[in-house]
């Protein structure tokens, strides 16, 4: 039976691998068909930010995974709102991420999920399984 | 008698770059480099710590800024510059501490 | 290991990936597929050029699933079912077919 798997996001791209680590292992675990959510709080929101460049720190850019997530089934990304402002973002700074319903004509539909602590208290709540990068 | 401080740490995740603006003396210079760019950025609630520092050159390594998306973040005030500024920056100044 | 196609040698690791994947031409594809006894039809190239574009916009070699439903939305549900990739690339439409097209191969595929 599905489980409902959760990945907590708290660091930021590239100055550690555990943004890398995180999309690698979310990727992996997609193909085993379980109830997945992602979690960007703190300095986890920076992986969401639009136009990252690394040609010159010589890192490959793993920004445009995230928008193949959909395609993994993977369409339930929460983001915390106070992450956000604390750190002068909003929306408008993440990529747009989108799903595509199969059964309802390939219509986009959003990704993320812009929540308050308080609603991520009770989403982290149901969880079964718990990954924190 | 000038010192280079490096940051390397985001300003939201530890206390190295609090640590950096306590012990940097008027005249010095910072540069945000890796995570620690984050502190040039606009808008957030680390933004005063750098108007609030009076008397410290403060720099931006551009290459980390890019490769986090936050260019366009950047606040008044703050020098980019490239590696090779980065290593002039070291050459101009008498030593170098970097703030781990 | 290394493999030759258009006159030139090519690295590869020891799957037979190459190893630097912006070398690639489309004589790779068919020198490797020939190594392989499968020759390339059309049918071959959409999927293998559909997985170019793929890589190029999101960075990463679909896994299977992804694939099989990317291509039924794209070149049609006939296409987009396991067996008819399986019947293009019988070792496998995610590490066969990634490998023709220069990909590393798929995130989750052992």
């Amino acid at each position: 039976m599905a489980k409902k798997f959760m990945y907590i996001n708290r660091k930021a791209p590239y100055g550690t691998v555990y943004a890398l680590e995180s999309l690698e292992v979310v990727l992996i675990g997609a193909a085993f068909d379980q109830d997945v959510s992602l979690a960007f709080i703190g300095d986890g929101v920076y992986q969401l930010t639009k136009g990252q460049n690394t040609k010159a720190i010589g890192q490959k850019n793993f920004s445009p995974v995230y928008m193949a997530l959909g395609d993994y089934d993977v369409n339930k990304i929460y983001v915390e709102k106070e992450s956000l402002e604390e750190r002068g973002l909003s929306l408008e700074d993440l990529q747009h991420l989108v799903w595509e319903d199969e059964d309802n004509d390939y219509e986009e539909k959003d990704s993320i999920r812009l929540v308050s602590r308080a609603e991520l208290t009770d989403v982290l709540d149901e969880q079964e399984v718990i990954l924190s990068f | 008698m000038a010192l280079l401080h490096t940051v390397n740490k985001s300003p939201f995740e530890s206390n190295t770059f609090d640590a950096c603006l306590g012990l940097a003396k008027s005249g010095s210079t910072v540069l945000l480099i890796e995570d620690g760019v984050y502190a040039a950025t606009t808008g957030n609630s680390v933004a005063d710590k750098i108007k609030n520092a009076a008397g410290i050159n403060f720099c931006v390594l551009g290459p980390d800024l890019q490769a986090r998306g936050v260019e366009e973040k950047l606040a008044e005030g703050i020098k980019v510059v490239d590696y090779e500024g980065f290593v002039d920056l070291v050459a101009e100044h008498d030593a170098v501490q970097a703030w781990l | 290991m290394a493999i030759e196609a258009n006159g030139k040698t090519f690295e590869t690791d020891e799957e037979g990936y190459l190893a630097n994947l912006n070398e690639w031409e489309p004589e790779v594809a068919t020198a490797m597929a020939l190594a392989e006894d499968c020759p390339l039809t059309d049918e071959h190239w959409d999927i293998i050029n559909f997985l170019r574009e793929y890589y190029e916009e999101y960075q990463i070699a679909p896994a299977v699933r992804v694939l099989t439903k990317a291509v039924g939305k794209k070149l049609g549900k006939d296409k987009g079912n396991s067996k008819y990739l399986y019947e293009l690339f019988p070792y496998g439409p995610g590490k066969q077919a990634c490998k023709y097209a220069g990909l590393p191969k798929p995130t989750g595929c052992v």
